[in-house]
């Protein structure tokens, strides 16, 4: 593998003196699947905003197919092959599942093509296409708000992929569903990969395990440990800041 | 948006129907003092599409379009003015004289070319709102904030048209019932029924292009902008640049309006910029449904009829009723009229006074004889 896809260097925000993020460094390569865990307050999210040019760091850069991304407009890094999975699903939810998609799925996102032109056949099929993977075809029509949780959850994701971005970023995909949809979003997220850079934060340790992939630990804002998910929940330090003590974990 | 039940094609082209019927009868039942009524407020209407477009669809409730409107009633009544004076002393309008104004003001001259005039009516608002929307929501100003600030910019404009005796005869206004258009008076009878079928003639075009605007995905973006902004920054698209268009339409639309409305009643003044002007102009697209183009042209006709028709029988009631109205839509009915029954409204109505048995399940759900649901 040459250079990486993704590099933050020494990243460091801080709110009115609080240091949300300090000396953050992370690198992924492409077709990487990370997971990336920590307790609440951690500053996951504070990171993700970084990455997407919704925050801009006080110190550090974002490398992104060795270019730097600091500075640039949200829907510019989006355009450059960024997508971004909330916390709580975040769609369309008075337009259908299939406008959610093909609003994902244009190419030019400029006004004047959404106007004059009709979507393209290959634009179509490829919203069948994702609405396959996340099993949306009978719910094509229905307004995306009537959907259940995980639903909304899985069209986000499909949205994300719509997008075709080089570098997924999801946030607690897991949150609210249940254990069968939480397994197939990991195995969703694990097809993913390869294709994609798939980074994904959330708490759900049984999840994180089931993704099988490395992972790093965020602790007061800055990567306190990195390595399999067998290597964290020996670490002495992980244990400590966040894991907790219980021997239960064994498998 | 794109995809229609039977029902509701029915439903609209019941409407359509309905309103082609009355227009067509209009001129022959009514009365001219009626018509001409009417004829001003089907050009309402067309700033209500507007106020829809940019505050139904894309959530973002302007308190200025008063604006657009005089500046579209503003280049209309510049040009009849000219094109009537050249009997009075320096070939220039009549009320120059009376603050000593000997020579035309530099921007009246494009006026004289009709062209120039028809081009600036919608162009020149549309111009003005795209600049002010672009500064506004690059620094991405929304929600009450911007609906201050459209009513401020109102303010600032309203203040400067009052206060330009020497330019455009200030807190008068320019007058157009006495202009001349192709030898006739603009305020004649025969005039009026032309601009009453002028003004239901652009209503229906207005409402094709709004429609054609908001059917597919520009108009699922705007619905996006109004529903959640950063998703729609983060799936690639610039919400500055659509919001700008959206406010410059609306602006062209209003600049429309306001030269209909001009010509029918007579004058245009800075009293078309005052702040209860604007406001009721969201309250008709309120009453009449946000988010249905449908319900904006009902709303600007049905409650400016309404209002002409109260204030003749009762006249200090108006205001009282219209505020009433307004309670009523914002606590009972926030979609607006139009939303209401869309929404299956007044079958709700007859289950609540017990006319109707509730279904006991969904009514999308079909239930066979052993009692399983099919979706």
């Amino acid at each position: 593998m040459n250079s990486p896809l993704l590099e933050l260097k020494q990243i460091s925000v801080s709110f009115e003196g609080f240091l949300a993020l300090r000396d953050l460094n992370l690198v992924l390569n492409k077709g990487d699947l990370r997971a990336v865990i920590g307790p609440n307050g951690a500053g996951k999210t504070t990171f993700l905003d970084v990455i997407t040019g919704k925050v801009i760091p006080t110190k550090g850069d974002v490398i992104f197919k060795e270019k730097s991304l600091l500075g640039q407009k949200e829907f510019r890094i989006a355009r450059k092959g960024i997508g971004r999975k909330f916390q709580s699903p975040r769609i369309f939810e008075n337009l259908s599942v299939q406008e959610n998609l093909a609003l994902s799925v244009s190419r030019p996102k400029t006004p004047f093509s959404l106007l004059i032109n009709s979507l393209k056949v290959k634009h179509l099929d490829q919203i069948q296409h994702l609405m396959s993977i996340v099993n949306l075809q009978s719910k094509a029509n229905i307004r995306a708000g009537a959907l259940s949780h995980g639903q909304k959850q899985w069209l986000e994701i499909a949205m994300l992929v719509g997008q075709d971005p080089d570098l997924l970023l999801v946030d607690e995909p897991v949150a609210g569903l249940t254990d069968e949809e939480t397994d197939l979003t990991a195995d969703l997220l694990k097809s993913l990969a390869g294709d994609h850079t798939v980074l994904v934060i959330d708490h759900d340790m049984e999840f994180i395990r089931r993704l099988d992939c490395p992972v790093s630990v965020l602790h007061q804002g800055h990567v306190l440990k990195e390595g399999s998910m067998r290597d964290i929940q020996k670490d002495p330090l992980v244990i400590e800041v966040y894991l907790g003590k219980s021997e239960e974990e064994e498998e | 948006m794109s995809i229609f039940s039977t029902k509701k094609s029915w439903f609209n082209l019941t409407i359509w129907v309905l309103i082609i019927a009355l227009i067509i009868a209009a001129p022959s039942v009514l009365p001219v003092f009626r018509l001409n009524l009417l004829g001003r407020y089907l050009s309402l209407a067309i700033v209500a599409l507007g106020v829809d477009l940019i505050w139904g669809f894309t959530g973002m409730l302007s308190l200025g379009q008063g604006i657009f409107f005089a500046l579209g009633g503003y280049c209309a009544a510049m040009f009849l003015q000219l094109n009537s004076s050249v009997e009075f002393p320096n070939g220039i309008p009549e009320f120059f004289g009376l603050y000593g104004v000997e020579k035309l003001p530099f921007f009246w001259e494009p006026f004289k070319s009709s062209i120039f005039t028809l081009i600036s009516i919608w162009l020149l608002p549309a111009i003005i709102a795209g600049l002010l929307g672009y500064l506004v929501f690059r620094n991405r100003i929304k929600g009450v904030y911007f609906s201050i600030l459209t009513q401020a910019a109102l303010l600032v404009f309203f203040n400067f048209f009052n206060g330009q005796q020497k330019l455009i005869n200030g807190t008068n206004g320019l007058k157009t019932d006495v202009t001349q258009l192709f030898g006739q008076m603009v305020g004649s009878e025969i005039m009026q029924r032309w601009f009453f079928w002028i003004s239901a003639i652009l209503v229906i075009l207005a409402w094709f292009f709004a429609r054609w605007i908001v059917r597919d995905r520009f108009g699922n973006i705007l619905i996006g902008i109004r529903d959640d902004e950063a998703r729609v920054r983060f799936t690639g698209y610039n919400p500055v640049i659509f919001k700008t268009i959206i406010f410059s339409i609306a602006g062209g639309l209003a600049g429309i309006s306001g030269a209909l409305y001009t010509v029918q009643s007579g004058i245009v003044s800075p009293q078309f910029m005052t702040v209860p002007f604007s406001i009721e102009m969201v309250i008709w697209v309120a009453v009449g449904g946000r988010g249905t183009l449908l319900g904006a042209i009902f709303g600007a006709v049905l409650i400016n009829y309404a209002k002409s028709l109260v204030s003749e029988a009762l006249p200090a009631s108006w205001m009282f009723i219209q505020g009433g109205l307004f309670i009523l839509v914002v606590t009972a009915l926030p979609e607006g009229v139009l939303g209401w029954i869309r929404k299956g409204g007044p079958k709700n109505l007859l289950f609540l006074i017990g006319i109707n048995k509730k279904l006991e399940t969904y009514p999308s759900l079909e239930v066979n004889e052993e009692g399983e649901v099919n979706s």
